[in-house]
């Protein structure tokens, strides 16, 4: 899937005991419990090298960003596999961090008209509305009255995953008994048939084809006894991995969703406490859900989901998160805000039904790739974090008795821990717990209640489709509200101007047009320059390739547009989209809201997302 | 004959130049808002100076480059893990403040002290390299005061180009009014070189480079001494940035007399 474009070319080596893929709160639990079993007090070798002999266990990281701190989310988490790592921990030590204090679920209601409601849910947006003397009303927002236990958070922590990413990274770097190297892709896992053996590095000095230029620099190839994959919902070396073993029978990738999100300066006197964490639902789709966190020092981190069940082929994120942040309730407390900054990513949504093989001979996968989140909870930091500590345990262990990383020891070690620990089992609890949002929001809920009240024994719903099939045509996504003729015109005359065309579709659904401040509510281009500014590196390949030219052509949909997060998919010549890999901030939305699948493979679409380097800087999200 | 060199060259961290800053006065005197939060890297000009130390090292056999860095240890770590990977370097390390707000003698005489307490230094095969100003100040002081400090007459500031002659004569190629360069001689080393932009591209990551430089990097980190370079004592009237304006489009292949007839708008709007 990845391969180079010179895969013959002469490629320097490099020998490791131990390489990990990507730096996110998986490598991070697995690196802080690994480093502290590798060296002595007095800094002689607890365990040896088999690649430098007498020496510690030599552990490299790659981390695709060109700093170990550009994570892209504020977290909500329980925080117990993290406490248990820093049993003294200090949260004053990591930037932003404040326990849990004041948790509220809002349901919002649409004080504009514009979204789209079923019946059921208008009857309860009217009975709200009438009823709202005598019910926690306030601002159209219905707050619920009782959080379940399954969803609380209590004595749980609120962090930057870029911040926290940074503290155990410094932390990690300075032990010395391991290496993190950010700004440096991995192109792909190195297979020796039915075994990984390290890893390759992207390409240098190539144009955008990755063809060579002047500075061609082939990626070395690292080998090493184990590969430790954690890079993330749409890791390329995880995906390949997947492709070249396969799923595990009956398990899946279908539910996504793309976060984006917002750190900002709240105004001045904002009543708002540190540790308050606000959720809703309801607006400005019924599908699309919200967050705001409420750090120390008056800031707060703020978003809102787009999962793959909405089923919009215009479904974008950013002016929607506009609209979210001016619905009464919110703009209250937002209103004088200011943009810190801003940043999307994708969510693995499909939690344990996602879960791949977790080993095999010469790797392991942790993290949110191995379908470590709990849907049920929507918990994935925490979760994320044990199972790179409970890799590091097995590999301790297998280092001790000098056992070789084969399948069979892997899961007798690791997948052995994984299976017998209460993040499995509530992992399996959940499983099926959004199945009902395939049907929408009212079911959805009621599946997750039903869910999380008989402890997994009753759900409903049924096994989720690929976002593909789900996907409606333009025309009947919009049948009834805009004409089919008028339909197409708009689209024609976004194409020529090159641009998505979702904005002018809302403006004609009865969205008001965002009364832009410069400080919080703000073109999307001024977003990417404000909110972390996005970094190309040139040298680089194209990390977002159409695979099937002559299918993007005949795409009806062309959604890939229409969700891209950093509006650098633009419509271009003859019908096939184009990349522009400076806007790019790697939220991976294109890749699983593709609508053609791939010839050869119906869990794969024909959007390719591979490795690569920039992103956006940011620190604070 | 090839004259092996002492390359020292200072650079320090600056934050992201993709960053926002606001500069807030706290009781230790003025700094950047929420500066520890920043992300951080090698100050740009200091990097091309790394860049063309590390090419002459290379051309010169027996020649080392030493980068000598005052900054936070924490965050001079992390950006030692991007930077590692570029070019061969031996790390000295100084604890201190790296805001634009430090006062530049006193990083002068810390980076001049390092300096000289480098094993085996000699003054005849130095060359002190820098950037020509710093991407968090500007001012280009403390590179000539460091080499005041250590007795270094012969100083270049915004070089280009450094030719190092088979007879060891330098000659240099330094940037002068009017988009102009002056070409200077210089008999031999000592010499100050405070750079431009250079002429070299940055160098792709090197994985073997990162991991020979790092044999070196973390006990530099572990032995840096502390440093009061603060702005303790000083007390600012007033701090502000200019007024910041955007107004973002993005235009592709325009026409380089558009694109210099609107700057020129621009610029006469004040």
């Amino acid at each position: 899937m990845t391969e180079q474009v010179h895969p013959t070319v002469e490629r320097q080596t490099m020998d490791a005991d131990i390489v990990c893929v990507g730096f996110g709160p998986a490598t991070g639990g697995f690196l802080t419990t690994l480093s502290r079993e590798l060296v002595c007090e007095d800094g002689t070798a607890k365990l040896e090298s088999s690649v430098a002999p007498g020496l510690p266990p030599q552990v490299i990281c790659y981390e695709r960003a060109d700093d170990i701190g550009f994570g892209v989310s504020g977290v909500v988490t329980p925080g117990n596999g993290i406490r248990k790592s820093f049993p003294d921990l200090d949260l004053a030590q990591i930037p932003l961090a404040v326990p849990v204090k004041h948790e509220v679920v809002l349901y919002l209601l649409d004080p504009l008209g514009a979204s789209r409601r079923s019946a059921l849910l208008r009857c309860a947006d009217k009975a709200i509305r009438a009823l709202k003397g005598i019910l926690p009303f306030e601002r159209e927002a219905f707050k619920l009255p009782y959080i379940p236990p399954f969803l609380r958070k209590d004595g749980g922590l609120l962090l930057s995953i870029s911040q926290f990413n940074q503290w155990v990274g410094t932390q990690l770097l300075g032990s010395g008994a391991v290496q993190i190297w950010p700004g440096t892709p991995v192109a792909q896992p190195l297979f020796d048939d039915n075994s990984v053996i390290g890893v390759r590095l992207l390409d240098q000095g190539t144009d955008k084809q990755g063809r060579p230029e002047a500075g061609f620099m082939p990626g070395m190839d690292i080998r090493a006894a184990l590969t430790v994959v954690g890079d993330g919902p749409v890791g390329n070396v995880g995906r390949e991995i997947d492709f070249h073993f396969g799923m595990p029978e009956g398990r899946h990738k279908r539910d996504w969703a793309v976060g984006m999100k917002m750190v900002v300066n709240l105004p001045e006197g904002c009543p708002l406490e540190p540790g308050t964490v606000l959720h809703t639902f309801g607006y400005p789709e019924p599908e699309i859900f919200g967050f705001l966190y409420v750090y120390p020092d008056n800031v707060a981190s703020l978003g809102i989901f787009v999962p793959s069940w909405f089923d919009s082929p215009v479904r974008t994120s950013y002016r929607y998160l506009q609209h979210w942040m001016m619905h009464p309730y919110l703009w209250q407390y937002l209103e004088g805000a200011t943009l810190r900054s801003w940043g999307a990513k994708t969510l693995e949504e499909s939690g344990k039904r996602g879960e791949p093989h977790l080993v095999g001979n010469g790797y392991a996968r942790i993290g949110e790739g191995s379908g470590s989140t709990n849907m049920l909870t929507n918990s994935g930091v925490d979760e994320a974090w044990i199972t790179g500590v409970q890799l590091a345990e097995a590999v301790v262990e297998l280092l001790k008795e000098k056992k070789p990383f084969t399948q069979e020891n892997l899961e007798a070690t690791y997948v052995r821990r994984r299976r017998s620990s209460d993040l499995d089992k509530q992992s399996c609890i959940a499983e099926k717990s959004r199945d009902g949002f395939g049907s929408g929001l009212v079911p959805g809920m009621l599946g997750m209640a039903a869910t999380g009240f008989t402890g997994g024994m009753l759900n409903i719903g049924s096994e989720p489709k690929q976002p593909y099939k789900r996907l409606p045509t333009l025309a009947d996504y919009y049948k009834g509200r805009i004409p089919a003729e008028e339909l197409e015109q708009i689209v024609r005359d976004c194409t020529a101007r090159g641009v998505s065309a979702h904005s002018t579709l809302m403006d004609r659904c009865g969205w008001p047009q965002i009364p832009y401040d410069g400080k919080l509510l703000m073109s999307q281009q001024d977003a990417l320059l404000l909110g972390g500014k996005v970094q190309a590196p040139g040298g680089y390949a194209d990390h977002v390739c159409f695979l099937y030219p002559n299918l993007c052509q005949s795409c009806g949909t062309k959604i890939c547009i229409e969700v891209c997060s950093g509006q650098a998919i633009t419509p271009g010549v003859d019908g096939v989209p184009q990349f522009d890999r400076e806007k790019c901030i790697h939220c991976g939305a294109c890749l699983w809201n593709c609508a053609t699948p791939h010839p050869d493979n119906p869990e794969r679409t024909v959007l390719d997302f591979r490795a690569g380097t920039g992103g956006l800087h940011s620190a604070d999200n | 004959m090839s004259t092996p060199y002492q390359i020292v060259v200072c650079g320090s961290i600056v934050p992201d130049p993709l960053q926002t800053l606001e500069p807030i006065a706290t009781p230790n005197g003025p700094a950047l808002k929420n500066e520890m939060m920043l992300p951080a890297v090698l100050d740009p000009w200091a990097k091309h100076a790394l860049y063309e130390a590390a090419n002459l090292a290379s051309k010169q056999p027996g020649s080392k480059v030493y980068l000598v860095s005052l900054g936070p240890k924490a965050k001079l770590q992390q950006v030692m893990m991007t930077m590692a990977q570029k070019v061969p370097f031996e790390l000295v390390a100084i604890d201190g403040s790296s805001s634009g707000f430090t006062e530049a003698s006193e990083v002068a005489a810390a980076l001049a002290a390092a300096i000289k307490a480098i094993p085996g230094v000699d003054l005849t095969r130095l060359l002190l390299f820098g950037g020509w100003e710093s991407a968090s100040r500007g001012a280009g002081s403390t590179l000539q005061m460091v080499g005041e400090q250590l007795g270094i007459i012969n100083q270049f500031q915004g070089v280009d180009k450094l030719t190092c002659n088979a007879d060891g004569t330098l000659e240099v190629l330094e940037r002068i009014e009017g988009g102009k360069h002056q070409v200077s001689k210089c008999s031999c080393p000592p010499a100050v070189l405070g750079w431009a932009t250079g002429m070299l591209p940055e160098p792709p990551n090197n994985p073997q480079i990162g991991m020979v430089n790092m044999r070196s990097i973390m006990p530099a980190l572990q032995k840096a001494q502390p440093a009061a370079v603060g702005a303790q004592g000083l007390s600012f009237a007033s701090v502000s940035l200019p007024k910041q304006q955007r107004t973002t489009k993005v235009i592709k292949d325009m026409p380089a007399d558009e694109i210099a007839s609107e700057i020129v708008a621009w610029v006469s709007q004040d």
